[in-house]
């Protein structure tokens, strides 16, 4: 055994860092912040523009010449520098999917478009009334002629607003076992009869209700058989939960930095933070949940780099991660004591707020994804082999 | 990285594993309570070597490592065997340390079983030293003096004395000062060193014992929800206990991989291998504990019963790492490890968070 992680990526970080320097508007990262979208439609064209969207993608559907190691090193740094890049990983994962399930013609128009930049494509899945339960989904597609007609609504279509097409689960036949009457289609978001409504969002994120009424596409824009959406779901799926793969850490992390205030911090009684029994528990803790989560992170990233497929691994990772990225929220925020509810706006909020905002992001870690039940349920059923909760239908 | 383990440990797992299987049944388990050793088993397990596996070949020990180390005390936690495996090793390695190479004499053959007590003397006294009562040898930190207390072995076999009666049907005894001869073995700075290098250790292997009994502990609470039925249904089928145990699941994963780890730490010489080990005892035990105590939950009206050995694992859950005292200040110790302080804090730097 050896459990040293190595940089894979060592090489090529200054090299990464220093096209930030370069490239990177630092105004983004606040815009990205405040706005709560977090699609910089800048960065995205110039990332696409050199190249670096196509890295390591097969030449026939826009692959580059780009070095694929330099390209995940960049997107490394950018997201160190505060930026996040939703736009790109919702179509990097569709477009994956589609490299899989949709028809040659397809493959060359909306894969080459995304890797050129010129297709932003978001996720359709999630509806008013159903999340976890997404084969569930509502909205109908109707078939007429070589063209579909499309009715319904989709719930936390993040960057929408900023996207040109939606990857859409809806409902093509009712007729038959949920799972069997599901179709999927590639959406143009500027179809007349789409609307989109911002929804904002706990952590600060503004994402979306967008609403489909008689929006027309052409048979063209489905994605696998008629009834298959199930099948392409699959495969979407698990770009969806390999997607997260924790990226490299820079600099100290959140406990550090709250550890390290609690050591230079007194109280009121002259007494430092830090010695109080009851913050070093609660720092220790923390550690060890870090530790346990980097583990069994390390183990699903080893599984894939010997071949394997990380299946139920992958949802005890998620599992674990985020609800103990939770605790620890919670936690360092009961450490900084009253003024841990300053938000950044304030002049002296602890750490500018970075505990306060990681608490209020952190919500979501259990949701999304996959929530946390049904990650349970998955390891309840394909580890412990106990039977299916729910009737399967 | 890597994460698997090589031909020759998982030839070993699996030997040790077919080892106390056949030997620390749970009749056996049962028949050595509520001392908790059994000499038979002690005098085979040293048969194969296992005793002395960690020592230096020089002092007729196997060289083994800490992952092989670890990988045995996961089957003999697995099967809760009535011998102190984990003393026996983190005592025997602070000898080697300490170049005391004539205590180290019988050990391999099992005759001399050296141990170590957890805590400091307090008036004169070991008290409750972790196999104390079957123990020839007790090492141990009084004040900057590493020292070796040694018993001649008796006429009368083990033990030497009454257990104290506890819940966790261990061999615990207190011993006093002056019990047997006095070896002094390091002083200063040296002495606290070669103490807490073993101590780190013990945390490791009870860390690595502790996950074996969870590992068991699970298995059984899973095939008893599996065959249980209240109304109509196998209760495994209710989600209220699929959820508990998905979660038992993935802290145990997390916690078999914490083990692994600070073992290749402390073999490889890493740094961070004191945090480690402590990381990975306090996981354990408290995944562990929490394993016992919703399999027994899970078991209802029977889980109280002694019929059924959901209540061996149990009540050894909790009462393995408490040897240590209060897990809370090994938490507090933990804290220390790994959130080192970057120098002196300077006065005036500090600031006033004006709250109470």
């Amino acid at each position: 055994m050896d459990f040293k992680d190595v940089d894979k990526l060592a090489e090529y970080r200054q090299g990464a860092r220093d096209w930030v320097d370069k490239h990177v508007d630092p105004a983004w990262a606040e815009q990205q912040r405040t706005s709560g979208s977090y699609h910089t439609p800048e960065l995205h064209a110039l990332l696409a523009e050199q190249g670096w969207f196509g890295a390591g993608w097969p030449a026939e559907y826009g692959g580059t010449a780009n070095d694929p190691d330099m390209a995940a090193a960049l997107i490394e740094e950018i997201e160190g520098a505060g930026l996040h890049l939703d736009g790109w990983y919702t179509t990097r994962m569709i477009a994956s999917t589609l490299l899989r399930t949709a028809t040659e013609e397809q493959k060359r128009a909306y894969v080459g478009g995304a890797l050129r930049g010129e297709i932003v494509i978001v996720l359709g899945y999630s509806e008013p009334d159903s999340g976890s339960d997404v084969a569930a989904a509502k909205t109908r597609s109707q078939r007429d002629g070589d063209e579909w007609l499309i009715n319904g609504q989709k719930m936390f279509t993040s960057t929408a607003h900023r996207a040109t097409h939606v990857f859409m689960l809806t409902r093509s036949n009712t007729e038959v076992p949920k799972h069997k009457g599901l179709t999927t289609f590639m959406v143009p978001l500027a179809s007349p009869g789409v609307e989109i409504r911002p929804v904002y969002t706990l952590g600060g994120q503004r994402t979306n209700a967008t609403f489909y009424g008689d929006v027309r596409v052409p048979d063209a824009a489905r994605i696998g058989p008629v009834d298959g959406g199930w099948g392409v779901m699959h495969v979407a799926l698990v770009f969806e939960r390999s997607g997260s793969g924790g990226g490299r850490r820079s600099g100290p992390t959140l406990a550090e930095r709250v550890a390290s205030w609690a050591q230079q911090t007194r109280r009121d009684d002259g007494t430092r933070v830090y010695d109080d029994a009851t913050v070093k528990e609660r720092l220790a803790r923390i550690a060890i949940d870090a530790e346990v989560s980097r583990l069994l992170g390390l183990r699903t990233a080893w599984i894939s780099a010997t071949g394997g497929l990380p299946g139920t691994e992958g949802s005890e990772t998620k599992l674990f991660s985020a609800e103990s990225a939770q605790r620890q929220h919670w936690d360092l925020l009961d450490i900084l004591g009253a003024e841990a509810v300053l938000r950044r706006e304030a002049d002296d909020a602890p750490l500018t707020a970075a505990v306060e905002e990681a608490f209020r992001r952190g919500v979501v870690g259990t949701i999304y994804g996959g929530s946390s039940e049904i990650m349970r349920e998955i390891v309840a059923e394909r580890v412990l082999g106990l039977p299916r909760v729910r009737a399967r239908n | 990285m890597d994460l698997s383990l090589s031909e020759d440990q998982q030839t070993l797992r699996t030997a040790f594993a077919e080892f106390f299987d056949k030997e620390a049944t749970v009749d056996r388990v049962r028949a050595a309570e509520p001392l908790g050793f059994d000499q038979d088993l002690w005098a085979k397990l040293a048969g194969t070597g296992a005793v002395a596996m960690g020592l230096p070949e020089e002092a007729g020990g196997g060289g083994a490592t800490n992952l092989d180390l670890a990988l045995v005390a996961e089957q003999y936690g697995r099967r809760l065997a009535p011998v102190p495996f984990v003393e026996c090793a983190a005592a025997g390695a602070i000898l080697a340390a300490a170049d005391a190479t004539d205590l180290l004499d019988g050990v391999a053959d099992g005759s001399t079983l050296p141990t170590l007590a957890l805590s400091p003397p307090r008036d004169g006294r070991l008290p409750l030293v972790p196999a104390g009562a079957v123990a020839e040898i007790v090492v141990a930190l009084d004040g900057d003096r590493l020292i070796a207390l040694r018993r001649e072995p008796g006429p009368r076999p083990r033990p030497y004395v009454a257990a104290s009666p506890n819940f966790g049907s261990s061999p615990l005894a207190d011993w006093s000062l002056t019990d047997g001869e006095r070896i002094e073995l390091a002083a200063g700075p040296r002495a606290v060193q070669l103490y807490q290098d073993g101590v780190s250790q013990w945390k490791l292997l009870t860390g690595a014992a502790l996950g074996g009994l969870r590992a068991s502990a699970l298995e059984l609470g899973v095939s008893y929800v599996k065959a249980r039925k209240a109304f109509g249904v196998i209760i495994g089928s209710f989600q209220a206990i699929q959820h508990r145990l998905a979660d038992l699941v993935v802290a145990g994963d997390g916690a078999q991989l914490l083990v692994y780890e600070a073992a290749w730490a402390r073999d490889t010489g890493q740094p961070e291998a004191a945090a480690l080990a402590s990381m990975a005892f306090l996981f354990n035990a408290d995944t562990a504990f929490r394993t016992t105590r919703e399999c027994l939950q899970f078991h209802g009206g029977y889980g109280v019963t002694l019929e059924y050995d959901i209540q061996l694992y149990f009540r050894r859950a909790k009462a393995w790492p408490l040897a240590l005292g209060d897990p809370k200040r090994e938490y507090q110790r933990l804290a220390d490890l790994a959130y080192p302080q970057s120098g002196p804090v300077k006065e005036d730097t500090v600031k006033d968070t004006g709250e109470e």
